[in-house]
């Protein structure tokens, strides 16, 4: 069968099969920033955004997808929010072997949509399901809070 | 300290943008036509023979296009331990075996059209097993009667370790220097004490992944995730009989390693279907198979027996360690040494006597994992260190000052103990310890907490709190062993190709040695194009391990780079008709007494005007020590008593890496570890039943740290010089992972008097030392 998502803001037909989730049918479609890391919706590697929220589309039935709308980590950069959390993630050095990022990063966004100014527990309650084994998540909660005063400064640009 | 242009400068990560933007990096981001997915059927079973395997149901299934199993796989024994050649671990693995030796050992390979296919096939092999007798105890591994574990006659040990397997004895260590009873008389106090570490798993995000094909030459090329690349070659190619020029290995960007990495895990049953099918093979380790059947924290018995003077020097030291190595070899040699050498040379001592033996048994199998047996070493030695300070009546921090090796000093164990031969003999070049020492104190305000919680102790109430510390110390790279190679050349633009067999596995290391190559050369880090780890387009390079990224490929790049900066000099000087002891680099530019001209004239002279030639150069260094980085852990925690759960307060770790090329960079690296590091001594365990099958498999149930868990985390670098090092660059990325345990089982004897010498600290360990504490004192809490 076929589903009709708008996916990084272009409207796409994907073909699933009906034990499908929505994971797999991204990553054989190209959308190779969804990682796999567990398959059991602990790891938050295959995070991506359906309506904005953040999701575990390792567990996210694909035919659920339909006419829903998907942000994934290759929609996100000319994203005023998206851009400045990839930016800043590099240069606070909150990103080390790179899996979890793309997953972090969405979080991340998905919590700077809905508040503009969040303490660090704000940013540790949004990220707490996006496991990471490298950075020991200081430097990540540290860029996203980076990331919120950045936005706050350029404004609603 | 000098100052840098590049180094010591947080530069951000060369291949940080394709991570940031989720392109299609990873081993696993790539599709070729025809691929076949490859599962493997796992063992229910943990010693047992295959008496039948019946795979015809299997073959029968639509997109099944072949079944393997032993009968069909080259019977050569190999170890799948990635170290240098000859490795220091038993051959004792085969691609599949008639004999299965854990829960989750592999059994028979399936290659099929689609994943579902493949996993959908596991289930129609037919499988007969004759389960033998297993031992699970490490302490009765090698008592008579035993089952034997390795009874096959290929098994073999490479190096003279007392390999005997008919005792399922993988290694045995006995060596002694001083006069250990004269010692132990000498003492004022002596303590005796026996501490346990459990499995754990290195959990990277992404688990173990491999494509191979075959390339355009008909050479089989593996496409996977590892901190190996050379030795996956030299091992696929014996594990297979083809010879090493058949086969190209590269290393695309790894989802993190830990040491999960350093294993020849899956290359060669993946590569075998290629070779049999003559398609390209995907083989994906689920969650559940990372747990079972990848590698482990080895676990370990330490017993240690220390004598002390009242005046905080030690006069003798007893370290016996027992090692469980699950069912196979890997690293089970130099792992045990390394509990030895990575922390007995800390604490001075004239008369140290290490006792060590490696078993098998029929658990999940033990490999590197950051720390690399330092971890469990560090573990018993920081807690016996608190239990002597307060025999002899010293505050911690004092005794520690007072007996840690200093700048200058040598010790005994770095000759006695080697991975897997005698050691080498060093003086410590650089230790900025004491300094470690006085920052973490006040930054935990160490000496009024210390004694606050300490009268605090036997007051009523529910909530206690503790502080404790630790020092640690660990290596950079294999002396006499390990080596690194790089090669350079610059391109029509003045830019530059570096060339590295330096394995990057998420720690930055590419971009660390670009900034080596950068300081060197004269030019931002931009200019310095990094490939590394594909065994047909970079030079030799042991892999990302033993903490040897920095320190031993840094030399080789640094050493390449100055090759490169004294041709860029010779040249300039023809161009400029100047002597070369005039001219001087400055961000790309060469400037003489006369004039000036750029890198990109340079080349372009060099590649199309005169004379020319291409500047490029190779190099390799090895390392005739290991300077060994140095840290100092402090944490303050909170118990319930009601529960028996602790709660981290704050951490801080001090560490002295030397040079830290990028602070950032090594920062994470330190964060990282300490906070792997608490996890594995407060949640992470693996828990098995009666027959040997792990029972937590997964990250539900397997805890590891997550942001809502996380104390207050303080990273303090101290700089000093290593002279060995580039630009006085030492370690730093195992070292952080050896705090946690032993700081917070201190930080819980100042919190509530129980010592805790078996990790992990869960809330029912902790509450039940509480209750028996209690009712030894007959008190109630």
């Amino acid at each position: 069968m076929k589903i009709k998502v708008l996916i990084n803001k272009e409207e796409k037909e994907f073909e699933v099969r009906v034990n499908d989730v929505l994971l797999d049918v991204l990553r054989r479609n190209g959308y190779y920033g969804v990682k796999c890391g567990c398959r059991e919706g602990e790891c938050g590697a295959c995070t991506v955004l359906v309506d904005g929220k953040p999701v575990t589309s390792c567990l996210y039935p694909a035919v659920r997808a339909d006419g829903k709308s998907i942000t994934t980590i290759e929609g996100i950069e000319n994203d005023r929010i998206g851009s400045v959390l990839q930016e800043v993630f590099l240069e606070e050095g909150a990103v080390q072997c790179g899996f979890c990022t793309p997953g972090m990063i969405l979080s991340s966004k998905a919590l700077l949509e809905k508040n503009k100014n969040p303490s660090e527990e704000d940013i540790k309650l949004a990220l707490d399901g996006n496991l990471c084994r490298c950075t020991g998540y200081v430097k990540i909660i540290r860029a996203v809070k980076r990331a919120s005063e950045e936005l706050r400064e350029r404004g609603g640009k | 300290m000098k100052e840098f242009k590049v180094v010591g400068k947080s530069v951000k990560r060369v291949d940080g943008i394709s991570l940031v933007k989720g392109r299609p990096v990873y081993v696993d981001d790539f599709y070729l036509p025809g691929m076949l997915y490859a599962k493997v059927l796992r063992s229910p079973h943990a010693h047992a023979i295959i008496k039948k395997i019946d795979t015809r149901k299997a073959l029968k299934l639509k997109g099944v296009v072949a079944v393997f199993t032993y009968k069909d796989t080259p019977r050569i024994p190999f170890t799948t331990a990635g170290q240098g050649a000859p490795e220091p671990s038993p051959y004792d693995t085969f691609i599949l075996d008639k004999k299965v030796r854990f829960v989750g050992d592999r059994v028979a390979l399936v290659v099929a059209e689609r994943e579902d296919i493949a996993e959908e096939a596991l289930n129609h092999i037919d499988v007969e097993y004759e389960v033998l007798p297993a031992v699970f105890d490490m302490r009765k591994a090698d008592e008579k009667g035993a089952p034997v574990i390795h009874d096959e006659k290929e098994a073999y040990m490479p190096l003279p370790l007392n390999y005997n397997p008919k005792k399922n004895i993988v290694t045995y260590v006995e060596t002694e220097v001083g006069n250990l009873e004269r010692g132990f008389k000498e003492a004022d106090v002596v303590i005796e004490n026996e501490y346990e570490c459990h499995y754990s798993n290195h959990v990277p995000i992404e688990t173990h992944i491999v494509i191979t094909y075959f390339d355009d030459k008909d050479r089989l090329v593996i496409r996977t995730s590892t901190q190996v690349p050379f030795h996956v070659r030299r091992i696929v190619a014996r594990a297979l009989n083809i010879p090493v020029k058949k086969i190209r290995v590269v290393k695309p960007r790894i989802g993190g390693g830990f040491g999960a990495k350093q294993e020849i895990l899956n290359e060669e049953l993946c590569a075998f279907a290629t070779l049999k099918t003559g398609r390209p093979v995907r083989l994906l380790y689920t969650r559940r198979e990372e747990f079972m059947s990848a590698r482990t924290r080895h676990p370990q018995i330490i017993k240690l027996k220390v004598g002390a003077k009242k005046d905080g020097t030690l006069s003798a030291v007893s370290m016996n360690v027992l090692m469980n190595t699950g069912a196979y070899g890997s690293h089970g040699a130099t792992v045990l040494f390394n509990t030895g050498s990575k922390v007995l040379p800390l604490y001075k001592c004239e008369n140290v006597r290490f006792v060590g033996k490696t078993v098998y048994t029929n658990l999940p199998v033990g490999g590197a994992y950051r720390g690399y047996g330092a971890t469990q070493g560090h573990f018993a030695f920081g807690i016996m260190a608190d239990e002597i300070a307060e025999a002899i009546g010293m505050d911690t921090l004092e005794f520690l000052k007072k007996v840690h090796i200093k700048e200058g000093e040598g010790s005994p164990i770095f000759r006695m103990l080697g991975e897997g031969k005698e050691g080498i003999e060093q003086k410590i070049t650089s230790c900025g310890l004491p300094q470690c020492i006085e920052l973490g104190a006040k930054e935990i305000d160490w000496k009024r907490k210390r004694e606050e919680y300490l009268r605090e102790r036997n007051k009523q109430g529910r909530f206690k709190r503790g502080v404790g510390m630790v020092i640690l110390m660990q290596g950079s790279s294999i002396p006499e062993v390990d080596m690194a190679s790089a090669y350079m050349k610059m391109n029509d633009d003045g830019s530059f190709n570096l060339h590295i067999g330096a394995t990057d596995l998420g720690t930055g290391s590419d971009t660390v040695l670009a900034q080596i190559a950068a300081e060197t050369i004269g030019i931002s880090v931009d200019k310095i194009i990094v490939y590394s780890s594909d065994t047909d387009f970079t030079p030799f390079d042991v892999g990302a391990y033993a903490s040897s990224t920095t320190y031993l490929s840094g030399m080789a790049v640094l050493k390449v780079a100055e090759k490169i900066r004294k041709q860029i000099l010779d040249v300039a000087g023809e161009v400029l008709g100047e002597s070369k002891e005039n001219l001087k680099i400055e961000e790309g530019i060469v400037y003489g007494g006369k004039g000036k001209v750029s890198f990109e004239e340079i080349a372009l002279y060099s590649l199309y005007k005169r004379n020319q030639f291409q500047i490029q150069a190779a190099s390799s260094s090895i390392s005739h020590k290991s300077p060994p980085p140095f840290s100092a852990h402090f944490v303050e925690i909170e118990v319930d008593t009601y529960t028996g759960e602790v709660k981290v307060l704050k951490y801080v770790s001090v560490t002295d890496c030397g040079t830290a090329i990028n602070p950032k960079l090594a920062e994470g690296q330190i964060e990282g570890a300490v906070v792997n590091g608490i996890g594995y001594a407060l949640c992470e365990e693996y828990i098995f039943d009666d027959k040997g099958e792990t029972l937590n498999p997964n990250l539900a149930f397997y805890k590891i740290y997550g942001t809502r868990d996380l104390p207050e985390i303080k990273t303090i670098l101290v700089p000093t010089y290593e002279e060995t090092g580039p630009y006085g660059a030492k370690s730093v990325g195992e070292i952080g992972i050896n705090g946690p345990a032993p700081a917070i089982s201190n930080a819980i004897y100042n919190a509530c008097g129980v010592r805790l010498r078996k990790i992990p600290f869960t809330s029912e360990r902790v509450y039940k030392a509480l209750k028996e504490k209690n009712e030894k004192i007959g008190g109630k809490f």
